[in-house]
């Protein structure tokens, strides 16, 4: 199913990040996603996250779909050229996907193959504009598809703690002209200043999931505040979670990111987890949210 | 030396838009003689904008645009006529276009494509400015090039990656969209950031063998 059916339905939608493996033994990851069967719409299948060499998002999302579960699969410029991605996004419609996100992807420099060529043939905008084209029927050279077109939802990323974060805006506003139906967002810690970017963005009508990301421990949301762009986990976040006793720290960290959704749930049209190995927690995260 | 070709003069009045008093700036080195920035282009462009309904407030051809210590010096004898003018219309290589976006805090609107380097960087030695990806942008980005100051030759905007305006590859790096957005703020022209920039076409980066014929200027020549 389509996710912007369900936006259209008002529905809160939740989904929740997979990141494949680095080798071919994959149940194990299907095995833990099970118990958020009945819990979250769809699960969002990363490209080579951080740069990092493992199975794509093509397997693990028709593999989602023979399970009888919702997949997005991400799709990103670093590693293929127009040729690649386009017959890539056929083949994904050839395999029953309906959802793709659209994103620029990390530098290789950032992965565990700094040598690799950085492709980046189009950017994120030209990705969807491309995925867009090919949904009526054309291909970029503007060369005609055989038979019916593929049809998809398409979604785009924004990053809401970006500073100066007006350029974003002026990039969301083009990824929905291109084509973008829906956004994910970077993971989300400060309420008040998630409330100004929604305010900010009201005009382009546009659903957008905010990004929730477990934290494991203080040190984590530390590293974060010094590495990842557009992350600021406040202080008081970090004392909550270093205050709490070690054994109690994980069950801590569940209620920070409970009471965040909690926070953020009117706010927006529905939130996207990265938890980052921490699947087994999602349940009960979105439990103590009242999801 | 750097092959340059001329913009389609269509696409040059689009870009100048509602600008009506333009400063004309022209290059003798490389842009000569592919014939896109001497004495003639000059004429030739005044001549143009002026059929166009534009006013041409000043011309000034320069030996190598590429070096900005040069433009620097050549420019301040006009900075009258650059005061009165909306915009600067460069008729040169992308390096030529960025040294005077340096020098001069006007809009500039390069007037050719840059197709090949040709084995020479220009004369402003820094950074590597140019990649003759022979549809030049700087038009749309304020004079700095995204195409080589962007890690990701980005063309529709930053990347999630910057953090504190540096470069997610490179921490000590200028994000390139931060100098651009910087930059087209302070020229007043951040809505050119709302235009869909469509894809590359890696085509253009050769140079024709006609245009690598009728380049006179051949220091290697016997």
């Amino acid at each position: 199913m389509k996710l912007t059916e369900r936006f259209k339905k008002g529905k809160f939608v939740i989904t929740c990040e997979v990141g494949p493996p680095k080798g071919i033994e994959i149940e194990k990851i299907f095995n833990e996603l099970e118990p958020l069967r009945t819990k979250v719409d769809a699960f969002n299948v990363t490209d080579l996250q951080s740069s990092v060499m493992r199975i794509g998002s093509l397997a693990p999302c028709r593999l989602l779909k023979e399970r009888g579960l919702e997949a997005i699969m991400q799709l990103t410029c670093r590693d293929r050229n127009r040729l690649g991605l386009q017959s890539d996004v056929l083949s994904a419609a050839v395999l029953g996907i309906e959802n793709l996100l659209c994103l620029t992807g990390d530098h290789p420099r950032l992965g565990d193959h700094p040598q690799a060529m950085p492709v980046f043939d189009l950017d994120s905008v030209q990705l969807l504009a491309a995925v867009k084209s090919l949904m009526n029927g054309k291909d970029m050279a503007g060369n005609d598809l055989q038979g019916r077109p593929p049809q998809f939802c398409l979604g785009a990323v924004v990053n809401p703690g970006a500073e100066p974060l007006e350029p974003q805006i002026l990039k969301m506003a083009k990824k929905i002209t291109a084509g973008a139906e829906f956004f994910q967002t970077q993971a989300v810690y400060e309420v008040d200043k998630f409330a100004a970017f929604m305010k900010e963005i009201k005009h382009l009508k546009a659903p957008v999931m905010a990004g929730i990301v477990l934290l494991k421990s203080p040190a984590m949301a530390k590293f974060m505040n010094a590495n990842v762009a557009g992350i600021h986990v406040p202080d008081e976040i970090i004392d909550e979670l270093a205050g709490a006793p070690k054994e109690q720290r994980v069950r801590k960290s569940l209620e920070i990111s409970a009471r965040l959704i909690k926070q953020l749930k009117d706010l927006c049209q529905g939130i996207h987890i990265m938890s980052l190995g921490w699947e087994r927690h999602v349940p009960t995260v979105l439990e103590m949210a009242g999801l | 030396m750097l092959y340059t070709e001329n913009k389609p003069i269509d696409e040059i009045l689009q870009s100048l838009g509602k600008e009506k008093n333009i400063f004309l700036l022209g290059c003798n080195g490389c842009a000569e003689a592919c014939q896109t920035g001497g004495e003639e282009a000059l004429s030739a462009m005044k001549a143009e904008l002026e059929k166009a309904g534009k006013k041409v407030t000043g011309v000034c051809l320069v030996d190598f645009l590429c070096n900005k210590m040069l433009v620097t010096t050549r420019l301040s004898r006009h900075v009258d006529m650059l005061q009165k003018s909306d915009s600067i219309l460069v008729l040169t290589c992308g390096i030529g276009v960025q040294a005077t976006s340096k020098t001069v805090d006007k809009v500039v609107h390069p007037a050719a494509n840059t197709l090949s380097l040709g084995g020479l960087q220009g004369l402003w030695p820094s950074d590597e400015r140019c990649q003759a990806c022979g549809d030049c942008a700087l038009d749309y980005t304020g004079g700095i090039c995204p195409v080589t100051f962007c890690a990701k030759s980005l063309l529709n905007g930053p990347c999630g990656g910057a953090k504190d305006g540096k470069c997610e590859v490179d921490s000590e790096k200028d994000c390139g969209w931060q100098l651009i957005f910087d930059r087209l703020q302070k020229v007043g022209r951040l809505e050119n950031l709302k235009k869909v920039r469509s894809a590359r076409d890696h085509g253009k980066m050769l140079p024709s063998s006609e245009l690598r014929k009728k380049s006179f200027y051949d220091i290697e020549a016997v």
